[in-house]
């Protein structure tokens, strides 16, 4: 006969009492396991579809020129007569310590030419890697392999061209393989090129003005990123596109905030209703309490009889609530996330940490019944007699 | 062995007009190894005496001496050890543990105590076969009488070999045969030496103890 023994044995002969204060904490744990978990898996579908978004890095030529464009109007003082970077250096990149977050890099040649009496940008583009930093792009028609060009929706609709047309730069004749649907972007003013050829049309081998990187990213950090590259590009200015990563971030933030808001909401309701209980019991078992006194139990046995009774239920607790949480998740996971991305792996952490929480919860909850147990006057319980 | 001595010791609830005296300046002494019976009338202060005798109620005033120990001089957890260690209490309605065999109901008071299990079993087994109740160790309390309760009680009382033992009234649920049982079972117990405090209201039963204390309206005589 140890304490311990009193404790399991009271907890079997008050079944209901013990199953109640076990739903208080098994809904609560539940719950907040459910919840992180889906906005684990939401954090993990919402990081994969922010990655299908394209480009979130640009390296451009350092210059002490300053933009005269906002949103897409120009005022003045542009000029083309850009600075350019060596293509060969973007193998750089593949150095740098987060290289295996880099999904693509897209080296980009930009030109104004004239096509009739038109002045036009071209943009020597890598179209493979474009596919991946526009994923967005509908093209009708197809993708230019070596040779010819992909107009986009404006410039088709200014200069009469569309699919299967042809047009002449410095006396070459470039075939228009395709025609991009409108994006709503710059990309449709423009005419896209294979790289190789628009530097051989602009005499620029080996040059580019500009690239772009999509860093496959969940969770990965943007701006050491930016550093790396910067620290092996020396003459180009690296920066993050801010307004993805920071959508991405303050999106995933909130609802983790909504999530932490509702698990505590929870989590208070079920310690609430984890303290009426004890008190209720510890009540009851006035005279009994009295008795173990009498006989001799000192205030700290008489608190770990409680606590150990609480442990039992919340270690229980634990594990049945995360166990419920996890497979909810699984089951609720399709109707939040559509898409891949969206898994819902065990996490031992998750587990581990479900399982404190509820000891912790539960042990909260009983310290103040149990304190008032030990503080019961053993002569109450033969008065009561 | 343990000698019980109570210097003017008093007990009153309650202030000014509504005070009312359970028991007044009760000086006395128990030798050990007697068998003391303590008579009086319902609320005449005895019971309040026999819970200062066991620790569990401080007196107002007076002090009380087991050994050369000032019980109410030790702090609250240390009473509760000298409790565990020196007496051993039989309530008047059993208060067995419903949720307990009788087995661990006679093992309660070495709960706390360091010690295989088996030994603390053999124990509770042992005393249960003093009152004659070990092939019954295995059933709870709802599934005997009252005077095999009582016996249970007494078990209880006597495993950890107390020199002192407090009966409030062990008798008086019982019929008169079992009545008789019990008082031959306490009778037995003080042949072995142990110090018997018995609150009784019945004179018969009194009359196998070799002293009987009087309270009346909390006056010791």
């Amino acid at each position: 006969m140890t304490l311990r023994d009193i404790a399991v044995s009271n907890l079997r002969r008050r079944k209901a009492k013990a199953l109640f204060v076990l739903a208080g904490l098994f809904i609560g744990v539940s719950t907040v396991v459910l919840l992180l978990s889906l906005v684990q898996a939401m954090k993990q579908n919402i990081n994969h579809k922010l990655e299908m978004y394209g480009a979130n890095i640009l390296i451009l030529p350092k210059t002490e020129n300053l933009s005269l464009t906002y949103g897409g109007l120009s005022l003045g003082g542009v000029s083309f007569e850009m600075q350019e970077i060596k293509e060969a250096e973007l193998d750089n990149i593949k150095n740098i310590k987060n290289a295996v977050n880099i999904a693509a890099v897209g080296p980009m040649l930009l030109s104004p030419i004239t096509v009739g009496d038109k002045r036009i940008l071209i943009a020597g583009v890598d179209f493979q890697a474009f596919q991946m930093l526009r994923p967005w792009w509908s093209v009708k028609g197809a993708l230019p392999d070596e040779e010819g060009a992909l107009l986009g929706a404006d410039a088709a609709r200014i200069l009469g061209l569309t699919t299967g047309n042809s047009f002449k730069v410095n006396n070459k004749e470039i075939r228009i393989t395709g025609v991009l649907e409108t994006t709503g972007s710059q990309d449709d003013g423009i005419i896209f090129a294979p790289l190789a050829m628009t530097q051989e049309l602009l005499g620029k081998k080996g040059r580019i003005s500009m690239a772009e990187v999509a860093a496959l990213c969940t969770g990965c950090p943007i701006p050491e990123m930016v550093q790396q590259i910067s620290d092996v590009l020396p003459g180009a200015n690296v920066m993050a596109i801010q307004q993805v990563v920071k959508g991405r971030m303050e999106t995933l933030n909130q609802f983790e905030k909504f999530s932490y808001g509702v698990s505590a909401l929870v989590l208070l309701v079920g310690s609430l209703m984890v303290l009426v209980t004890m008190m209720g019991s510890v009540r009851e078992r006035t005279v009994e309490i009295g008795i173990f006194r009498a006989m001799g139990f000192r205030k700290s046995h008489i608190i770990q009889i409680i606590l150990l009774e609480a442990a039992i239920i919340s270690g229980i607790a634990g594990i049945l609530g995360y166990l419920a949480g996890f497979s909810g998740t699984k089951l609720l996971i399709p109707f939040f996330a559509e898409g891949h991305g969206a898994m819902v792996p065990f996490n031992p952490v998750m587990a581990a940490a479900a399982f404190l929480l509820a000891i912790f919860v539960g042990l909260g909850s009983s310290a103040y019944p149990a304190f008032m147990a030990s503080r019961l006057d053993p002569n109450e319980a033969l008065r009561a007699l | 062995m343990k000698r019980i001595q109570g210097d003017n010791i008093a007990k009153h609830y309650g202030k000014g007009e509504a005070m009312v005296f359970a028991v007044k300046e009760a000086t006395f002494t128990i030798e050990a190894g007697e068998f003391v019976a303590v008579m009086g009338e319902s609320g005449s202060g005895k019971s309040t005496l026999l819970s200062i005798l066991g620790g569990l109620n401080s007196p107002t005033s007076g002090k009380l001496m087991i050994d050369d120990i000032d019980v109410y001089a030790l702090g609250q957890e240390e009473r509760a050890d000298f409790r565990r260690e020196s007496i051993g209490f039989v309530f008047q309605n059993f208060n067995l543990i419903p949720y307990l065999t009788l087995a661990e109901n006679v093992m309660l008071p070495m709960a706390t105590l360091k010690g295989s299990r088996k030994r603390k079993r053999d124990a509770a087994l042992h005393a249960l076969n003093m009152v004659g109740l070990s092939e019954k160790a295995e059933r709870l309390p709802s599934q005997i009488s009252g005077g095999e309760q009582e016996r249970v009680a007494i078990a209880r009382a006597i495993v950890n070999e107390p020199p002192i033992i407090l009966a409030d009234e062990p008798t008086g649920n019982l019929d008169s045969k079992t009545g008789k049982d019990i008082m031959g079972l306490l009778g037995a117990l003080n042949d072995y030496g142990t110090t018997i405090i018995m609150v009784t209201h019945n004179p018969e039963y009194a009359e196998d103890a070799q002293r009987v204390l009087r309270v009346s309206d909390g006056v010791l005589k």
